[in-house]
């Protein structure tokens, strides 16, 4: 039919102008980067909002010309005595075609995008979610494309024609009844299962007989992580967010003995398949821990001290070759808006082996630096002369 | 005030004459400081449609900077001046765009906007009212809500520019102006926006909840009212009793950061700097927030869902399937909502287990929100379906609500958050499942009703084509998004051209801002065959889409105090379409059973021994059709 094809068309020509001009633009502002790469001082040529907005009045006008065809020839049907377009024809067949199309559509986007995703979990509690998730996606897939196609078909099936008359139809207490329970059971089987998953990775406590996590402090603040291992006493000393400093970063106690040992790192570099317990703060607004290879993510919060504990399973250069990036690497992110810089406050994690781990952790210079003993004068930090609040750690010790 | 009094001496005496003749109505009294709840319906509507507009042009700009994060746009400097210096945004601006895109449509365009234009424009026409209960307050809370417009957009012309700490504004980020500029004088224009929005909210609230309870015409029970009703009501209630506690987390925050006090603030240190905060707690703030956050997406898809319900009734001539089902799943949904909040806040911070509590509480929410679903789709099984551009929209709305219902499965999962939390996950479902489901409702509604507001048509093969691009552009949009919360892509990033593993995403971030750019363009065919057609539209008739609600029995004409004479009483339901016996396919609620003899069931007598009386003496006289039934 002619007026379905002009139609399509309308659709068609608005959208391929807007795709037209989106490469067009793309492919001009391509060709100024190309052509000035060496000149830092040019700014790239964009070829103006006037030749953007001439075009879309363009449209604009083609879609109002349409309009008025589409408007006489349906007044010319009218004259020869036949019904006008069949406009809720075309909308029914719209929407069987939006279905099929979108189905389509949903295919091409589960196998293009979604093989972008993340790989498998590197962590041991993140098994137990990839394995939920997928319950969850195959439950959820069906649902929701059983339901768009119940939705657009009926749209479709059951557009208006005068030869029929609508099912009257108020209410069926049985169907509605089942369609009730069905998903609360469902549901009931998903809480079920998502609550013991989320007790037993939240479950921080070590058990009897378990080897200690590896405590690790991460310390948030705009806009970067600060990254303390606890030295070999295996013990974090206390901090104090007075003792704050250009030196001490993330102000330390070095009144607590197990404070003069810490290490500083700049990267988090962990051993495989050993307990890891992050505890996390932030110093001046929130920010949180992401680390979506590991399936883990927890706020740093300013006052309140949070912690996440895992076991990472895969080791960098394990990930790299089964996912054949030779410059792979685990990240952490911050994932709570902290700023203007937010989205770079990114951190290298790095999984190694335990030979690996006790290397490099031999090779990280503690905290408490020569600077910071200078500071502190260390001789008399062992006997403090005073308790008490201290908010200037030079001054009072 | 006796303004109703006024309107019931109208009523009964002067039915035939011109009401505009004896209200001599100033243009001020008439279209500015107006207490006609049609014309503050509609300036609900168009003050909703102006700042979705401009919260449109926002995000529009800020998917020019996802697409092209490394490209300058000249223009960008022309219009946005020191935000955009050298045609690139600022970051500081990109997170003001996205705080500020956030809370227009949020608040004042699916919150004010819809609730307030479909709240005032129905409740009194649908239950059968001259006005409101409160025309005055009715009118403060529109003036509220336009100087809380006026305030929010004004934060753009502040020297560090608007608030920028995410729509939630969680401190301390915006407690401590040093800690971004986005927390300057802009948070301070965004507290107080809020607090007069909700002021605005809470009057309207009280007036529609005290509107549906009191004053609703003869005959009009509960159950008789149309689920649109049902649904302002419900969410009324929700905002009454939500809305005050943002006040309250929002009067604290206030205090924290003009007064010195540690309501949010505990051991913070700032570029450097100790501060004097202490024992106060950011997880408190989210508290509150969310208490009224939850609360507010459903104060946003409850309005939508009684419009499309009706909308969906009316155009498959069938009456919607389940309608107690329907209510009672609301009235579920209300109450629900106020014990999710936590599910915002599993990786927070808050108690692990008090997680597990929400979690549980979030999936059953789930339930009468599958219910509503399934009785839509019954309710098009069957039908005849008349598709106008309301009728398209209503069936967006069910599609976006499953398709962003969906995922909140996985998101009120505390296991499965752990990893999805503040990624575009989130971002695409909540923009499929209130933000674009509501908006469906929302223009479904305008369409539907426009007639009533304005007396005359919109123009449908415009609707038609704005429906599709809306349609397929938000679908363009928001899917793709999935796919990147699933690679662990953060939400609220400025570029992610700094990371190496998320630089695979940016070639979808450019075609997601064609979508977007493509879907915000088609929104000009609305526009302008809103504001043509509120001129030079074909006029209306009194019952276009031949319903059976008690607003189609008002004159075209919108007089003031709705009725003419006195007003209808009502006899039946609102969804009596296609009903089997009746001469036409619908009933009007004000028609009386002893009228439609052939077409009443003994169910329609339920509740009423003496009708069913005379419906089965009145069938003995019938022998032949007793035995067709």
């Amino acid at each position: 039919m002619a007026f379905k094809k002009l139609i399509n068309n309308k659709i068609l020509s608005l959208f391929s102008v807007l795709m037209l001009s989106g490469t067009s633009m793309v492919m001009a502002a391509d060709a100024t980067t190309a052509a000035a790469p060496g000149s830092d001082s040019a700014p790239s040529v964009w070829p103006g909002v006037s030749y953007y907005v001439l075009l879309f009045l363009v449209v604009c006008f083609a879609v109002g010309i349409i309009g008025k065809i589409l408007q006489v020839y349906d007044l010319t049907l009218k004259l020869q005595r036949k019904k006008g377009i069949k406009w809720n024809n075309i909308m029914g067949a719209l929407c069987l075609a939006f279905l099929i199309v979108g189905l389509a559509g949903v295919y091409w986007s589960f196998s293009v995008q979604g093989s972008m995703i993340l790989p498998e979990a590197a962590s041991l509690h993140g098994k137990t979610i990839d394995s939920m998730f997928w319950t969850t996606f195959g439950i959820t897939v069906v649902v929701f494309i059983g339901t768009q196609i119940l939705l657009f078909s009926f749209a479709f099936v059951y557009r208006s024609s005068d030869k029929r008359k609508a099912y009257y139809l108020p209410h069926n207490n049985t169907i509605e009844k089942i369609w009730t329970v069905a998903p609360a059971i469902v549901l009931t089987v998903l809480v079920i299962f998502g609550f013991f998953t989320w007790r037993s990775i939240t479950n921080t406590v070590d058990a009897k007989g378990e080897p200690a996590s590896i405590n690790i402090d991460l310390t948030g603040h705009q806009f970067a992580w600060e990254v303390r291992y606890p030295g070999k006493d295996g013990k974090l000393g206390m901090k104090n967010y007075k003792l704050v400093s250009g030196s001490n970063k993330v102000g330390v106690d070095f009144k607590d003995r197990n404070s003069l040992d810490d290490l500083n790192a700049d990267t988090i570099v962990l051993p495989v398949n050993k307990s890891v317990r992050l505890n996390i703060i932030a110093q001046d607004v929130i920010h949180s821990v992401y680390m979506p290879n590991f399936r883990l993510q927890m706020n740093a919060v300013p006052g309140l001290p949070t912690f996440f504990k895992f076991t990472p399973t895969i080791t960098t250069a394990d990930m790299r070759n089964r996912l054949d990036k030779t410059d792979f690497e685990y990240h952490l992110y911050c994932n709570k808006i902290c700023g203007g810089s937010h989205y770079n406050m990114q951190k290298i994690v790095r999984v190694v082996t335990e030979a690996e781990y006790q290397d490099w952790l031999s090779h990280q210079k503690p905290y408490l630096n020569d600077a910071l003993r200078k500071e502190l004068k260390m001789a008399d930090a062992t006997q403090p002369q005073q308790s008490g609040v201290q908010n200037r750690l030079a001054f009072n010790n | 005030m006796s303004t109703l009094a006024v309107h019931d001496h109208h009523g009964v005496e002067h039915h035939d004459q011109d009401h505009g003749h004896h209200h001599k109505e100033s243009f001020i009294s008439k279209y500015v400081f107006s207490m006609d709840h049609k014309m503050i319906a509609k300036q609900f509507l168009i003050t909703g449609i102006i700042m979705a507009v401009i919260a449109m042009l926002l995000s529009i700009l800020f998917r020019i900077q996802l697409a092209y994060p490394d490209k300058a746009f000249p223009f960008l400097e022309t219009i946005l001046g020191r935000f955009a210096p050298g045609g690139r945004l600022d970051p500081n601006f990109y997170l003001s765009l996205v705080t500020i895109h956030g809370t227009i449509m949020v608040f004042f365009v699916l919150t004010a906007g819809l609730s307030g234009t479909f709240s005032n424009l129905l409740i009194p026409f649908q239950i059968g009212a001259r006005d409101m209960a409160s025309p005055f307050m009715n009118m403060v809370s529109y003036w509220m809500f336009f100087t809380a417009s006026v305030i929010m957009l004004a934060s753009f012309f502040v020297q560090k520019g608007p608030a920028g700490g995410g729509w939630t504004i969680y401190p301390p980020l915006s407690a401590l102006p040093k800690a971004m500029p986005g927390s300057a004088e802009g948070m301070t224009l965004w507290l107080i926006s809020m607090v007069l929005f909700v002021a605005s909210q809470l009057m309207g609230g009280i007036n529609y909840v005290s509107t549906v309870l009191n004053m609703r015409t003869k005959g009009m029970d509960l159950w008789k009212m149309p689920l649109t009703i049902w649904a302002f009501f419900l969410t009324a209630i929700l905002g009454i009793l939500a809305f005050p506690v943002l006040v309250a987390g929002v009067v604290l925050l206030v205090f924290d950061r003009s007064f010195g006090t540690s309501f949010y603030l505990s051991e913070i240190v700032v570029q450097g700097q100790v501060m004097n905060f202490e024992g106060g707690s950011p997880i408190l703030f989210q508290h509150l927030f969310w208490f009224l956050g939850h609360p507010e997406v459903y104060i946003v898809i409850m309005p939508a869902m009684g419009i499309s319900s009706e909308i969906m009734s009316v155009n498959s001539r069938k009456p919607i399937f389940g309608y107690h089902a329907m209510v009672y799943s609301l009235i579920g949904i209300t109450v629900l909502s106020f014990i999710v909040w936590g599910h915002h806040m599993f990786v927070t911070g808050m108690n692990p287990f008090l997680g597990g509590v929400f979690m549980i509480t979030t999936l059953i929410i789930a339930v009468p929100s599958a219910v509503k679903t399934f009785n839509w789709l019954a309710t098009l099984w069957r039908g005849n379906i008349r598709f106008t551009p309301a009728m398209l929209f209503a069936i967006g709305l069910v599609s976006f609500f499953i398709s962003g219902g969906i995922t909140g499965i996985f998101l009120g999962n505390a296991a499965l958050d752990i990893n999805l939390h503040d990624t575009y996950f989130v971002v695409a479902h909540f923009h499929l499942v209130m933000g674009s489901a509501a908006i469906c409702g929302m223009l479904a509604g305008v369409y539907h009703w426009f007639p009533k507001m304005f007396g005359r048509m919109m123009d449908e093969k415009l609707g038609y084509l704005h429906f599709w691009l809306t349609f397929i552009g938000a679908y363009l949009v928001f899917f793709p998004m999935h796919f990147m919360g699933l690679d662990g892509v953060p939400r609220r990033y400025y570029a992610f051209t700094e990371i190496e593993s998320l630089k695979q995403w940016l070639s979808v971030n450019t075609f997601i801002t064609w979508a977007a750019i493509m879907s915000a363009l088609a929104q000009v065919a609305f526009l302008f065959n809103f504001f043509y057609s509120i001129f030079f539209g074909k006029k209306a008739t009194q019952n276009p889409w031949n319903s059976t609600t008690l607003e189609w029995t008002t004159p075209v004409e919108r007089i003031h105090g709705n009725w003419p004479g006195e007003i209808p009483t009502v006899y039946r339901w609102p969804y009596d379409y296609s009903k089997p016996g009746a001469e036409e396919d619908f009933i009007l609620q004000t028609t009386p059973y002893s009228q439609t003899m052939t077409s009443n069931l003994p169910h329609d007598f339920e509740d009423n021994p003496i009708g069913l009386g005379q419906y089965n003496d009145w069938l003995k006289t019938q022998p032949v059709k007793e035995e067709v039934k």
